[in-house]
């Protein structure tokens, strides 16, 4: 953590677009953090209006990382960054498409909304997706803590997490699974909450990911594709 | 740092008010104390120069603190640092240009394979011609573009007949990808060619007495972009033959030419990696501050 110094370039424009980049991150982060949990509202309540409105909000965040991506591009052929400000870029360009995908997973879960607004509640489900979804949205929230204070540690509990709502969601889907086979009316609209969670769980897959990216960026390992207890291995190596 | 800021930017991300700019905590990287070794690798197996606890005087100023770096077989390394951070004094330390230079003095165990290269008895002349150097201007001599690449081979004698010298003439020119331009005016002057030819020829004419190290000292800070990469090429395909050490203040070049960086900071070796970990994850404060432009 003590060698991220993204102030201190004897370019103060480089500076400039540098904090810029991580603020508008940030904002990126706080907007698709307020998607997720204006989807999940709208579910739980049958809130129409609110599930609209997330539908329309999905553009801004769409918009946000074009705006990010292009502040990227600039920066690489303007700058040539090198070591932590290379890691910086890589780690926010990636971290960017995580959010636009947590984006379009809480819209899905605005138009399931929709649905079961219309066709009727589901009469099962909604114990789970609350509990899941508070996983989630705690998941997300640390992670871009985490990105925020370049906290290594933290996105490795992230990812930790991710496991937990992994099984979670296992163990609803067979819930869920075993009624709609005692009611076979209810199917359509369980399937409904069903692909609800499985937007949440995708949601955690990419808060995930975004952990790696912080872990990337501070430490400069790679660590997609391995176990946790490896993950905490690389973290705690040479601090 | 303040993050709390930031998660704020976040909180407030559905209004435009405007964002001040976060702040970071201000502390300047010429604080950062020295590492009391050169971290990273410094050290290869079965080195082509051999270089211990190498000092560089000036009178009484040392201009390098105890340096020690191999340089490996066929390899190319580039010194990089800040300027006035010894690197083109260390370069010039292994051919012996700093003799040339009277308040100059330099102690340390040189070597080149198992050659001292401050060996009383050693003929300078012989050595340079072994670790030959390529400047930053190009310098060619007054002369024609034959007889700046044929001076050193017949200084040496490495060539008898006439033949022998022609052939050494095109091959030199040939690998410093010059002899296509200039095939049909050798006996022009080789001061009339460009800037970027001038540089080949130079090249050419370094590697005319077949020397085994090629020292270059900023190539290319005189060049144009195009002239710039093919110098860059040349280097990629010397270093089958030779071992190159090159100073550099284009980082970006010596990230794309080089194997190893060696980052040099006021006189010392702070820290000797792979060119792909220096640019990406340096393991020293002060290596991370310099490639990322954080001195100044």
């Amino acid at each position: 953590m003590d060698r991220m110094h993204f102030g201190q370039h004897s370019s103060s424009q480089f500076n400039e677009a540098l904090e810029s980049i991580r603020n508008h991150l940030m904002e990126m982060g706080g907007l698709v953090e307020k998607q997720v949990v204006d989807a999940l509202e709208a579910l739980l309540h049958a809130d129409s209006a609110l599930a609209e409105k997330v539908l329309t909000t999905e553009d801004k965040v769409d918009d946000l990382e074009i705006q990010i991506d292009e502040e990227c591009a600039r920066v690489l052929a303007l700058r040539q960054p090198a070591a932590s400000d290379l890691r910086l870029i890589i780690a926010v360009s990636k971290a960017v498409s995580d959010l636009e995908r947590i984006g379009d997973e809480s819209a899905k879960i605005a138009a399931m909304a929709l649905q079961l607004a219309q066709e009727g509640e589901s009469p099962r489900g909604y114990v789970e997706v609350r509990h899941i979804g508070n996983h989630v949205r705690n998941m997300l929230r640390d992670t871009l803590d985490a990105f925020a204070r370049f906290d290594a540690d933290k996105a490795v509990e992230v990812a930790a997490e991710d496991s937990e709502v992994d099984l979670e969601y296992r163990s609803a889907m067979r819930a869920l699974v075993t009624f709609m086979m005692e009611d076979p009316r209810a199917i359509s609209r369980v399937l409904n909450i069903i692909w609800s969670l499985r937007a949440l769980e995708r949601i955690g897959d990419h808060a995930r990911n975004i952990g790696e990216q912080v872990i990337f960026l501070v430490k400069g390992t790679d660590v997609r594709h391995i176990s946790i207890d490896e993950m905490e291995k690389e973290v705690r190596k040479k601090d | 740092m303040d993050t709390a800021q930031q998660l704020d930017n976040r909180d407030r991300a559905n209004d435009d008010a405007a964002k001040p700019p976060f702040d970071v905590e201000e502390r300047s990287m010429q604080d950062t104390p020295y590492p009391e070794k050169t971290v990273g690798k410094p050290f290869v197996d079965a080195p082509k120069m051999r270089l211990r606890n190498v000092n560089v005087f000036y009178d009484d100023n040392q201009a390098i603190h105890d340096v020690s770096l191999d340089i490996g077989k066929n390899e190319v390394i580039s010194l990089i640092g800040p300027s006035g951070c010894g690197k083109s004094t260390f370069l010039r330390s292994l051919n012996r240009m700093n003799d040339t230079i009277d308040i100059c003095r330099v102690r340390g165990d040189l070597q080149l394979d198992d050659q001292d290269l401050y060996d009383p008895k050693l003929d300078v002349v012989e050595l340079r011609a072994r670790v030959g150097m390529v400047f930053q201007k190009p310098n060619p001599f007054p002369k024609s573009i034959y007889d700046n690449v044929a001076y050193g081979p017949r200084l040496h004698g490495l060539a008898d007949k006439k033949y022998d010298l022609d052939g050494i003439v095109e091959n030199s020119l040939r690998k410093a990808g010059l002899w296509n331009e200039v095939k049909d005016r050798l006996h022009s002057p080789g001061t009339g060619l460009s800037g970027g030819q001038q540089q080949r020829l130079c090249i050419a004419r370094t590697i005319a007495v077949s020397p085994e190290v090629v020292l270059m000292d900023e190539p290319c800070s005189a060049l144009d972009p195009i002239a710039t990469a093919k110098i860059e090429e040349l280097i990629d395909e010397l270093t089958e033959s030779y071992t190159i050490a090159i100073v550099t203040h284009s980082m970006q070049q010596a990230a794309r030419v080089s194997h190893r960086t060696a980052y040099f900071h006021l006189g010392r070796l702070i820290e000797v990696n792979d060119t792909e970990t220096v640019f990406t994850k340096p393991e020293h404060e002060l290596t991370e501050a310099y490639i990322t432009g954080r001195f100044g």
